[in-house]
């Protein structure tokens, strides 16, 4: 076969001036492509364009060259090594980060805040803006605080007024506007409240034991670079429990993040496309049947195979390009939108541009896709003979192609290792994007199979007294022509990515949302003093309510596991086994208590007590969650000593637990046996339930003014905040369920476009011979609400399927089906089919029975 | 020169062969012009889309000049039809998407030939269109479209054309001009014309008529 002629530009010529009637048509077909491509350009240049403002504002994104945190107190070590560097010219700013609840004494409101304290050189890069404008200037000339606008609306409070924070006051001398480095959505969990570091002695909130973590940002000098200064004290760091972070890692790190997001939320992509590329098909099929007489003709008058093949491969490349082209420039509209939906979520100012190289790679996988995806259909118009020219055969006869054709299994060898490729580039793992592409040849081949089986079905179950429009109907389904499998595969295939999409969506949600609703608390008192415990417990009961839980609280770290000290397994690397080094270096808050708490199950050992006392000894009993057991490589029966504020305490792991984290209540990485810990210093967690709400603020603004040092939550709010960041995610999780939804209608569309011809020539000669309107209107709603129904039915089932792999496998969650969104998605698509298949079918109302038989 | 030595042409029905025609055997000289008639299902068709090369027998051998038509694969015929053959069939086959010249012009670029227009254009003067070349086939008469088609059919100056009931889709008098159109192109330019037709009065422009009654030959007017 003579597959590129030398002639192609007369070519080339003919095959623009042939496509002229044709040309919108084809762009219809093609347009099945463009919203692929528009995923694609969208999320490859967004990606970019966060990325590269990542690399624009890492420095202010970290807060510094350098960062170094650290959740203890400071130390003589720690200020040693501090001031090595400030020699070598880093110059610190610190940032002290507790929370605290803050309260309005003119409104009473109170209210968890992240307090900031800061000191006056702080930030280092970037800058923090205010309303009014310039008052972070003023932030250290006295008992000032800058606050997040939502704690004002929350606090009832306004500019001017004076804010507690435990026993210091301060005057809210305006609101954040923007601070660099940190994402809108946090400010959902607990405003933040900046204050001048000098004034947190004031506050008495920083004692023994409080959550707090302090930061030092470092200016390094321009000759000096960052990793080079770090590098070299990164033990010394490890020793007094720092963490050193340059501002390239933190870049390296959020780049990782980003690209990871995009790679996921491009599997959507491609699935899209490879659905746009089912439309192509079925769109060029259509394409190709009206196209037989022009190609008979064209071979009558001398065109070779080659020839008349390069024409439509011309076209249908032109018009795919032109169609991906279309998506890249929606795309582009989305890319430019999108900053407004994410500017919550992400911790830097994206500044959109053009990003060629995603719009050419958009473009260009998108008109590869839809060429591919052509070519199938196209190929047959090497069969079409000359003799059609003379004696006309039905579209389905002219196009038969042999089973074996070299060129056609070229193009499907083609199409798979195409699909495959662009899985690859999408996965970060060579598995992962195998796994993609087998999991999109098996949908296709399920769609395929039970394509067969309803044509196989149909042609069985048919039987004589059954009223003649529905026989007609069900026999269209199995006739030869029938677009059975072309309606089932894109029915299907769309039913599948809009089913997945929200049941996953669901699941995970459910999940989330399940878990928040489950405790029974709605507020919690914590760093609650020992001698403090009973007065709170004794106010809850007696304003009617009910303590839920109460936690003592005890912090500690890991100083020994089977008699090896911490510092020297995270200074020999070659010590078996690898320990995670964030287990042996975090502080631990633990808690001690005699019974399995509501959430918990235990999945490895005993609790506590199973042990007879003899064998026990003087060694405490502790049980660990599942994942810290994991990362610590401990099992049953290590030792693992904890250096409780100085006292060391022995413990052997008799249990290992799973713990639901999503839950409210306070979880833990480690319960002990309450005998271990009976001496150790402490706070506790009260939780209660309180009712109806509107006492939860009234006994917060009770107990926080009786003991300032506390800190309460209202987990109502809480839980509102989650359903906040939930209904945002469901909103972009919906988003793309609608643009696949959306997606679905040009594709069926062209599905239902390439047997139209067929149809419309039966139902006018059916006309012909005396059905009425009504009758074939009957004729046709029968065969599409069948193809409707299965093909919806099969999406559904086979989304239900992935769904249930994707949530068990890659979310590692539990499955429920979501029946009802899904049942639902069904009937819409099924309602798609049928509508597409009758405003496709309105022809047969208006042509002639004349033209029928002219045609014939 | 054409010449079909002991043509059959055979189809499948059912389990049955079906014969449309029969050790069909003639020689064509060049520059003839030549009627096929018969009745309805007596295999004109057929033969005349064997002799242009648009489908092979079952069993015979078809000569145009030196090239044995049944050795020649697909698009070996394609490329003789290029160069040698013109055809004309009863509904005009004019490409829809193209104008009248476009139309003209096909034959001439699928050889890469450069001048297309200017012979496009000269060869609608010849069959009286010249003004009418940027029209679409659906905005031209039914003798108009036919005789683009001619025109088309003459673009690679062939050494024989088919015409396939050329008037049956027009009425008597355009019909009579299609014929002269041929007759005046066969005299002047020395190409064979091979006319297929049931009507017995186009017949007899004819100066050879090759009769067909169920897939046989049973009239030959040069015999």
């Amino acid at each position: 076969m003579q597959i590129l002629p030398q002639n192609f530009l007369p070519l080339a010529k003919l095959a623009w001036r042939e496509s002229r009637s044709a040309r919108r048509r084809l762009l219809l077909y093609m347009s099945s492509i463009s919203l692929g491509a528009a995923a694609l350009v969208a999320i490859d240049s967004y990606a970019s364009n966060v990325t590269d403002s990542i690399q624009e504002q890492s420095r202010a994104l970290l807060g510094g060259d350098i960062a170094l945190s650290t959740r203890r107190p400071l130390f003589d070590s720690t200020q040693k090594l501090l001031d090595t560097l400030s020699r070598q010219g880093v110059r610190f700013a610190r940032l002290t980060s507790f929370p605290s609840m803050a309260v309005v004494p003119r409104t009473t409101a109170t209210r968890l805040v992240q307090v900031r304290a800061v000191s006056s050189n702080y930030p280092v890069y970037g800058e923090i803006t205010t309303e009014p404008a310039g008052r972070w200037q003023a932030l250290q000339s006295g008992p000032h605080a800058l606050v997040d606008p939502s704690l004002l609306v929350t606090l009832e409070a306004q500019i001017g007024d004076t804010l507690k924070l435990g026993f210091g006051e301060f005057v809210i001398t305006g609101t954040l506007k923007d601070v660099p480095g940190s994402a809108e959505i946090s400010e959902i969990f607990g405003p933040r409240v900046f204050i001048p570091e000098r004034y947190v002695a004031e506050t008495r909130l920083l004692v023994f034991g409080s959550t707090a973590s302090y930061r030092f940002l470092g200016k390094v000098p321009a000759s000096i670079k960052p990793d080079a200064l770090v590098k070299p004290l990164r033990k010394s760091f490890a020793q007094v429990g720092m963490e050193a972070r340059t501002a390239e890692q933190s870049e390296a790190q959020a780049t990782r993040a980003i690209l990871q997001l995009r790679n996921f939320i491009g599997v959507v992509g491609l699935v899209a496309l490879l659905l746009g590329g089912i439309g192509v098909a079925s769109g060029v099929r259509a394409f190709v049947a009206r196209k037989i007489d022009t190609v008979a003709i064209l071979r009558c008058l001398g065109a070779s195979s080659g020839q008349v093949l390069t024409i439509y491969v011309a076209q249908a490349a032109a018009m795919g390009l032109l169609g991906a082209a279309a998506g890249a420039v929606l795309g582009v509209a989305v890319q430019f939108a999108l900053p407004r939906v994410m500017r919550d979520f992400l911790p830097v100012d994206v500044s959109v541009s053009l990003v060629p190289t995603a719009i050419i790679a958009g473009i260009a996988v998108g008109g590869w896709i839809a060429l591919i995806f052509s070519l199938r259909p196209l190929l047959s118009v090497r069969n079409i003979s000359p003799l059609q020219t003379l004696r006309r055969e039905s579209d389905a006869d002219v196009l038969r192609t042999r089973f074996r054709d070299v060129p056609r299994l070229l193009v499907d060898a083609a199409l798979v290792l195409s699909v495959v490729v662009i899985a690859l580039s999408r996965s970060t793992r060579v598995s992962n994007g195998l796994g993609m592409a087998a999991a999109t040849g098996a949908v296709i081949l399920m769609l395929v199979l039970s394509a067969s089986a309803l044509a196989y079905v149909a042609r069985k179950s048919l039987r004589k007294g059954w009223p003649y429009v529905i026989r007609q109907g069900v026999a269209n389904l199995y006739r030869p022509a029938n677009q059975t499998r072309a309606v089932i595969l894109a029915l299907g295939f769309g039913s599948f990515l809009v089913t997945t999409l929200y049941v996953v969506q669901a699941n995970l949600l459910r999940q989330f949302s399940a878990d928040a609703a489950a405790s029974r608390a709605n507020v919690v008192f914590y760093d609650v003093q020992p001698d403090q415990e009973a007065d709170i417990r004794k106010s809850v009961r007696e304003g009617g309510h009910e303590i839920v839980q109460t936690s003592p609280v005890v912090t500690m770290r890991i100083a020994q596991i089977n008699g090896v000290p911490v510092a020297t397994m995270i200074a020999d690397t070659t010590l078996k086994p690898r320990r995670q080094r964030w287990t042996l270096r975090r502080e631990y808050r633990s808690t001690f208590r005699d019974s399995v708490a509501e959430g918990e199950t235990i999945t490895k050992g005993k609790w506590f007590g199973a042990q007879p006392a003899a064998q026990r000894g003087d060694t405490g009993e502790v049980s660990l969650e599942n994942s810290l057991a994991t990362d610590l490589k401990a099992n049953i029966g290590d030792v693992i000593t904890w250096d409780v504020q100085g006292v060391m305490v022995t413990t052997r792991v008799t249990s290992l637990r799973e713990v639901i984290w999503t839950r409210f209540e306070p979880n833990f990485f480690a319960v002990f046996s309450p005998e271990s810990l009976k001496d150790a210093p402490r706070q506790y967690v009260v939780l209660a339930n309180v009712a109806p709400r509107a006492e939860v603020t009234r006994l917060q603004r009770a107990l926080v003014g009786r003991y300032p040092n506390i800190s309460s939550l209202d987990l109502s709010l809480i839980k509102e905040s989650i359903m906040k960041v939930v209904s945002k995610v469901a909103i972009a999780v919906r988003f793309m369920a609608i643009f696949s939804l959306a997606m679905g209608v040009p594709v069926l569309f062209s599905s239902i476009a390439a047997t139209r011809r067929d149809r419309i020539r039966e139902g006018v000669l059916l006309k012909t011979l005396g059905a009425t309107r009504g009758q074939i209107m009957r004729i046709l709603l029968s065969e599409y609400i069948l193809l409707g129904v299965l093909g919806s039915l099969t999406g559904m089932v086979l989304a239900i399927g992935g769904g249930w792999a994707l949530t068990h496998f890659v979310f590692e969650n539990d499955f429920s089906p979501a029946m009802g969104p899904a049942f639902a998605i069904a009937g819409l698509m099924m309602l798609l089919t049928v509508t597409i298949g009758l405003l496709a079918g309105r022809d047969v109302f208006r042509e002639t029975a004349m033209t029928a038989l002219r045609e014939n | 020169m054409l010449i079909a030595k002991e043509v059959t042409k055979e189809y499948k029905s059912g389990d049955n062969q079906l014969a449309v025609l029969r050790d069909v055997t003639f020689e064509i000289p060049q520059g003839s012009f030549v009627a096929i008639v018969g009745p309805s299902g007596s295999g004109k068709t057929t033969l005349l889309g064997l002799l242009a090369g648009l489908d092979t027998p079952t069993r015979g051998k078809i000569f145009l000049d030196d090239a044995d038509l049944t050795q020649l694969s697909e698009n070996g015929r394609a490329r003789l039809r290029g160069e040698k053959v013109g055809f004309v069939f009863q509904s005009f086959q004019l490409i829809p998407t193209l104008t009248a010249q476009e139309n003209i012009q096909v034959p001439l670029e699928l050889r890469g030939e450069s001048g297309a227009d200017i012979r496009a254009r000269d060869l609608l003067e010849r069959v009286g269109l010249s003004g009418r070349g940027h029209h679409f086939p659906t905005q031209l008469s039914g003798g108009e479209q036919q005789r683009v088609a001619i025109a088309r059919a003459f673009a690679n100056s062939p050494r024989i054309l088919f015409a396939d009931e050329p008037t049956g889709n027009l009425d008597g008098v355009t019909g009579g001009r299609i014929v002269e159109l041929l007759e005046s192109i066969n005299r002047n330019e020395g190409s064979t014309v091979i006319l297929v037709t049931h009507d017995q009065n186009i017949a007899a422009h004819a100066a050879r008529t090759i009769r067909l009654r169920d897939g046989v030959v049973v009239e030959d007017t040069a015999a």
